[in-house]
């Protein structure tokens, strides 16, 4: 897809997920944004059919379910009920949505569902691929290492993880928190093919998914965001990891996006 | 005399050589477990993990992403608490062909001690949703269960023990998940065990009998989901006794009050290791030192009759 396209998509995506977060009255808004355009791209051009996709930074599942629900897993309509009592779409990825694979949010969990994944896929051939997202504060926990030491012995060059670098985590900056610098390095000593870009540039984002070949290395792509993109409100503010826009934010937000709404709310 | 986990093992080797879609886990237990043999006749089917029993389970998971039906396979106690969680999310909550077995459990690891101990996997997996939960008493009982298992389709959690454990059942060994086996049926109490009490729990009976009291014992293989149907025909006697390797709290004994305090309030006594850092020695030293034994189930069934 034209890289004009998928930025037209991704934009409409974060007007989709910050209208679902203001009318809820809850969500996670800024890691939503951090890690739109990684998905709008794996979604609308990069994964193949029998692809496996792990959100395993499930809070950022606002995003996920705009894209789910223009991807024609369900109906836009369903968006409404974000978050609402009795509905599927709850705040974090849930397998009895159609086209969610697994339940993820207890964070540490997406990885090594994803080794296992690209374990089976590679053993029988089968060529699928699988694509995790976690997120930065997330690499404090133990079993993302224990997965990483896991990706690199079996040589899974079909398996990506990215994480979405954007610095921050709900108590504050992520090396404040528990300093994960430097990362890459770290990921690199782990046996990773590591690369670096701008995970909000959505031109890196599709070159690096085309360009990405097998090679006996897993792949982890370190994608460098910012939390909060798109909303000039929230940008790389920690208290926006799960603060709700007002009605005032949420036209801001809008306009800053260039879009003129949702066609759904 | 025969260990269940080396049945179970025999039994997957043999479903997994006509299914290729069965699949091992290990964590560096591939000898604990006895599935040094399975790795080496049916190696792109067995996964190594290494030392990594959130990853373990994790894994297991995400190989059902392509069609595979994991048997992830360790100490029980490290898969049953360490990897809880990945048990409750990853396995029960996605609803995923996973089967978590967890062998050497109860106190098989004898003075190795309180951390190699699961006495309380019962009680965590039993309260997950969609989990059911299994213990065999023996040998044959463990082939039945680890054919169920393959063809299911549902996440399980198994616990079995260490060593060897007398026949219970013959020739003749029924298993339909979620229906207890009445071993023995006597008027004037019931014994309900799971796992390798079942086996002290007959000997107590046979015991009991010579005494002239008459004693039913009714094989709880499956903890859940539960079978209420036997659990309340045993209060027909007027006098029920669970009898299980796991702490009092939360095992066989506290799911059988849950059912009998709110359906048909009985007479009951929970025979199980007591709330406390347990006593040092071999399974059996451990049994005897806590009337886990024939003679001990005995006495509590005659303490029970007074």
């Amino acid at each position: 897809m034209e890289i004009q396209e998928l930025k037209r998509i991704a934009a409409q995506r974060r007007a989709d997920a910050v209208t679902m977060i203001t009318r809820a009255k809850t969500g996670h808004t800024g890691g939503a944004m951090s890690c739109l355009d990684v998905l709008t791209c794996l979604f609308y051009d990069t994964l193949r059919p029998g692809d496996h996709f792990l959100l395993s930074k499930g809070h950022s599942v606002e995003g996920y379910w705009a894209i789910l629900a223009d991807k024609g897993y369900f109906p836009r309509e369903m968006l409404r009920e974000f978050s609402q009592a009795g509905s599927p779409l709850i705040g974090h990825p849930n397998c009895r949505v159609n086209g969610v694979e697994m339940s993820t949010g207890a964070l540490g969990h997406g990885l090594p569902i994803g080794v296992g994944a690209a374990l089976a896929a590679k053993r029988r051939g089968t060529g699928h691929r699988v694509f995790v997202v976690m997120g930065d504060g997330e690499q404090a926990e133990g079993s993302v290492w224990e997965a990483a030491m896991a990706g690199a012995n079996y040589h899974l060059d079909n398996l990506f993880a990215i994480v979405d670098r954007n610095g921050l985590q709900i108590s504050g900056g992520t090396e404040d928190v528990m300093a994960l610098d430097s990362l890459s390095d770290k990921w690199r000593a782990f046996g990773w093919e590591v690369t670096e870009i701008d995970g909000n540039d959505m031109e890196q984002v599709k070159a690096y998914f085309h360009l990405a070949a097998e090679g006996g290395k897993p792949h982890c792509l370190m994608a460098r965001t910012v939390k909060g993109k798109g909303l000039p409100f929230a940008e790389n503010r920690a208290e926006w990891h799960h603060k709700v826009p007002t009605q005032e934010q949420l036209l801001e937000a809008y306009q800053a996006l260039g879009v003129k709404g949702v066609d759904w709310a | 005399m025969k260990a269940v986990r080396k049945a179970f093992t025999e039994t997957l080797v043999s479903l997994a050589r006509e299914n290729k879609n069965i699949w091992a886990l290990a964590t560096d237990s591939r000898g604990s477990v006895t599935l040094t043999d399975f790795a080496r006749e049916l190696p792109e089917q067995f996964v190594e993990c290494g030392i990594a029993e959130q990853d373990a389970v994790g894994m297991a998971a995400g190989l059902t992403l392509e069609g595979i039906t994991s048997f992830v396979c360790g100490p029980a106690s490290f898969y049953a608490a360490r990897s809880a969680e990945q048990v409750k999310v990853d396995v029960a909550y996605c609803h995923r062909d996973v089967k978590v077995i967890g062998v050497s459990g109860g106190v098989s690891y004898g003075a190795l001690g309180g951390t190699h101990h699961a006495v309380q996997d019962v009680a965590l997996m039993r309260a997950i949703p969609d989990l059911e939960v299994f213990l065999p008493a023996d040998a044959r009982q463990a082939e039945a269960l680890t054919r169920y298992l393959a063809a299911s389709g549902k996440p399980a959690y198994v616990r079995m023990g260490r060593g060897p454990v007398p026949e219970v059942y013959g020739e003749d060994c029924p298993f339909e998940a979620g229906k207890a086996n009445f071993l023995r049926r006597g008027k004037d109490a019931a014994v309900i065990a799971c796992g390798e009490m079942v086996y002290p729990a007959l000997e107590a009976a046979r015991l009991l009998s010579g005494r002239g009291i008459e004693i039913s014992v009714i094989d709880m293989h499956t903890i859940k989901p539960l079978d209420e149907q036997a659990i309340l025909a045993a209060a027909e006697t007027g006098l029920v006794i669970t009898c299980e390797e796991h702490s009092v709290h939360g095992g066989l004994g506290a799911a059988a009050a849950e059912v009998l305090c709110q359906k048909r309030p009985t007479k009951m006594r929970i025979l199980g290791l007591p709330d406390e850092t347990l006593y040092s020695g071999t399974a059996a030293e451990v049994f005897a030192h806590y009337g886990l034994t024939a003679e001990g189930v005995a006495q509590a069934v005659e303490e029970g009759l007074k």
